[in-house]
C-alpha cells in the first residue's frame, strides 16, 4: 500500500539518516528578512524576476526570526544595531546558519571608523562570508549554495553538539 | 519595558531598558496611565524600508504619537570624507543613498567643482544626465515595487525589479559595477561610454516606455490600492515646507519645487520637461506623481541621447585637477609629473565654504562643503531629504490607523542609509 503502490516498479530507495535529513535541510531554507544596508537591495534583486533564488527553494522570507533557520547579514551593522542583531540570532530556533553578505558585514569594508561593527562575527558565528561591495546577485548564490554544501557535509554525531 | 525582552541564551542586553518615566513629554499622559498602548515598530520590521524604529502610542488601532528613533545605520561617512582627498570621498558617497548612488556623486562632484572651479565640458554633462535619469528610474522602480509589496501587490514588485536589471546592466557597463559605480567624477565622469552603450540606452526606452503603463494599469485604479491610499497620510503644503520636505512627498502636496527647474544645474534648464504636481497631499496622490516622473524622466533620456555625440570630451582637460589619460603618460613628462602627484597628493582646494544641491529620487539632496586650502576637506555635510522625510513621518501619521503607518512609510520612499549616513 501507500508507498509501493505509488512507485510502482520505481523499487526501494535506501539512503542514510545524514543524507535525508541534509537533502531536506538545503531544499526549502528560510531566510529572515533582514536587510541592512546597500547589500539589501542586492539581495531583493536576487530573489526578484532575474536571478529568481526560490530555484533553490528560499523564496518565502519570514520575517519573524522564529520561522527561519538562515539569516543573511546584508549591509554594514553599526553598534547601535549589533545588540538587535544579536538578539535576533538568539530568537532562531536551532539549527541555524549565518551568511555574511558584503564587505561591510565581514570584515567592515571600507568603514573602517567608530560606527561600524569590524565585522558581524564579532557578534554572531557565520558559516559563509560573500565578498563584494555590494555582491552581485550571482554571487550570494554562490554563497548559498557553499552553504548547502556545507550543510550536506555535516554529520549526525555533531547534529546534538 | 517597551522593547524586547532580555535575551535568555546569552544574556545580551536587550535593545532598549528604558523606563516608562523617561518617554513623560514624548508620549501623551494617558500613555502613562496605560489608557492608550505604546507599539514598539522595527528595527527588524519589513515594512520600514531599513532599519527605522518607530514607538507608536496607539489609542485602539489609531496612531496618537509616532517617535521615529533614527541612526541604526550611521557609518561616519562625513566624517571619513574629511580624511580623504577629494577625488576618494566620492565612492563613499555611493554608499549613503543606496538606491541611487549617482545622485549622491553628482551632489559631491558639484561641490567640489564649485569649490575648486573645475570646469565640465558639455558631452560629459550630458552623460551626467542621462546618468541621473536613469538612476531617478532606477530608485522609483525599487520604491514602487517595496512600497506595492508591502501593500500586498506581490507582482509589481517582480516586474518592477525585472526594468530595474536593465538599468543596472547598463551601469555596469559604464563603470564596471552594478550599483556603486562611483561613475561621476569631479570634472566629468571617469571613462568615455563604451560603443555599446548608445544602443543599450535607447533600447531600454523603447522597452521601458509601455512598461510604465503597465504599472498604472495594475495600480492606479485598483479598488484595493485606492482604498489603502486615497485620503491617507495626508500633507498640507505649509506643513510640508514648515518641514523641509521635498521632492514627490512636496509635489503631491500640490507645491512646484523641483530643484531641476528651480536652480537648474548640468543644463536641465535646456531641457523639455514637466514637473507633475499632487493636489491632495495623500499617499495616493504621491505615488502618481512619482510614476509620472519616471515618463518625464524618459523624456529627458530622449532628449539627451539625442544631443549625446559619439566622440569628444568626457572629463575637463584641466591636469591640475584631472589626471592625465594613460597613453599620454609614455610620451610627456609632464603627464607623469601631473599623474604623480594627483594620485598621490591630489588637488588642493581654497579654504572656502560652498553649497549646492539637486533634485535625488527622493528630494532634494543638498551638499556642504568646506575646504582647508590643502587636499582634504575640513567639513562635508550632506542635508539629505530622508532625514526631513522621516522628521516629518509624526505629521503625517497621527490619527491615521497603524496599517496605514505602512503605506505613509511606503509613500515617503525613505532610504536609511540617506538618513542616517
Amino acid at each position: 500500500m501507500g508507498v509501493t503502490s505509488k512507485l510502482g516498479n520505481l523499487g526501494i530507495v535506501t539512503t542514510t539518516l545524514e543524507t535525508a535529513v541534509n537533502w531536506g535541510r538545503t531544499g526549502a531554507m528560510w531566510p529572515l528578512l533582514f536587510g541592512l544596508a546597500c547589500c539589501a537591495i542586492e539581495m531583493m534583486s536576487a530573489q526578484a524576476s532575474d536571478y529568481d533564488l526560490s530555484r533553490f527553494g528560499m523564496e518565502l522570507n519570514r520575517a519573524s526570526p522564529r520561522q527561519s533557520d538562515l539569516i543573511i547579514v546584508a549591509g554594514r551593522v553599526t553598534r547601535k544595531m549589533a545588540p538587535v542583531l544579536r538578539q535576533l540570532y538568539d530568537q532562531m530556533a536551532d539549527p541555524k546558519w549565518v551568511i555574511s553578505m558584503g564587505d561591510c558585514a565581514s570584515c567592515g569594508g571600507v568603514y573602517n571608523n567608530y560606527a561600524i561593527v569590524q565585522g558581524v562575527d564579532e557578534i554572531i558565528p557565520v558559516d559563509v562570508y560573500v565578498a563584494g561591495c555590494p555582491p552581485r546577485p550571482e554571487q550570494l548564490i554562490h554563497g548559498i549554495m557553499t552553504l548547502h554544501e556545507k550543510i550536506k557535509a555535516e554529520r549526525i554525531v555533531h547534529w546534538a553538539s | 519595558m517597551v522593547t524586547g525582552i532580555q535575551s535568555r541564551e546569552t544574556g545580551t542586553k536587550a535593545v532598549w531598558e528604558g523606563s516608562l518615566e523617561e518617554l513623560r513629554g514624548l508620549v501623551t499622559e494617558r500613555a502613562m496611565t496605560g489608557e492608550t498602548m505604546l507599539l514598539n515598530m522595527g528595527p527588524h520590521h519589513p515594512s520600514t524600508h531599513g532599519v527605522l524604529r518607530l514607538l507608536l502610542e496607539l489609542d485602539g488601532e489609531q496612531i496618537v504619537t509616532c517617535l521615529p528613533d533614527i541612526g541604526f545605520l550611521h557609518t561616519g561617512i562625513e566624517k571619513n570624507i574629511e580624511d580623504k582627498t577629494y577625488e576618494k570621498g566620492v565612492p563613499l558617497t555611493d554608499r549613503m543613498d543606496y538606491l541611487s548612488p549617482m545622485s549622491n556623486n553628482m551632489a559631491f562632484c558639484l561641490a567640489v567643482e564649485k569649490l575648486a572651479e573645475v570646469d565640465v565640458p558639455e558631452r560629459a554633462r550630458i552623460i551626467r544626465v542621462i546618468c541621473l535619469e536613469l538612476a531617478r528610474i532606477a530608485s522609483h522602480m525599487v520604491w514602487l515595487g517595496t512600497h506595492a509589496l508591502d501593500m500586498g501587490a506581490m507582482s509589481v514588485f517582480l516586474y518592477c525589479f525585472r526594468e530595474r536589471e536593465h538599468i543596472l546592466r547598463i551601469f555596469e557597463m559604464i563603470s564596471g559595477q552594478r550599483m556603486m559605480g562611483s561613475y561621476l567624477r569631479p570634472g566629468g565622469v571617469w571613462r568615455d561610454l563604451p560603443p555599446e552603450f548608445y544602443k543599450a540606452v535607447t533600447d531600454f526606452i523603447t522597452y521601458f516606455e509601455p512598461k510604465v503603463d503597465d504599472y498604472e494599469a495594475l495600480l492606479t485604479r485598483n479598488p484595493i490600492w485606492l482604498d489603502r491610499t486615497q485620503g491617507v497620510g495626508i500633507l498640507e503644503p505649509e506643513v510640508a515646507l514648515a518641514w523641509g520636505v521635498t521632492g514627490a512627498c512636496l509635489r503631491g502636496s500640490g507645491v512646484n519645487w523641483d530643484v531641476r527647474k528651480a536652480m537648474p544645474y548640468s543644463d536641465y534648464d535646456t531641457y523639455d520637461f514637466d514637473v507633475p504636481l499632487g493636489e491632495h497631499g495623500d499617499v495616493y496622490d504621491r505615488f502618481l506623481c512619482r510614476v509620472q516622473e519616471v515618463r518625464q524622466s524618459v523624456r529627458i533620456l530622449k532628449q539627451a541621447m539625442k544631443r549625446l555625440p559619439k566622440k569628444g570630451p568626457f572629463r575637463s582637460d584641466n591636469r591640475k585637477f584631472v589626471p592625465p589619460p594613460r597613453r599620454e603618460l609614455g610620451q610627456s613628462m609632464e603627464a607623469v609629473i601631473h599623474h604623480f602627484k594627483l594620485w598621490t597628493h591630489g588637488f588642493d582646494a581654497p579654504d572656502e565654504e560652498v553649497y549646492v544641491s539637486l533634485e535625488s529620487p527622493r528630494g532634494e539632496i543638498g551638499c556642504y562643503l568646506h575646504g582647508t586650502g590643502g587636499n582634504k576637506p575640513r567639513r562635508v555635510h550632506f542635508k539629505t531629504p530622508s532625514f526631513m522625510h522621516i522628521s516629518a513621518l509624526p505629521v503625517m501619521s497621527e490619527g491615521y490607523l497603524l496599517a496605514d503607518m505602512i503605506a505613509i512609510i511606503g509613500s515617503v520612499d525613505i532610504v536609511l542609509g540617506d538618513c542616517d549616513r
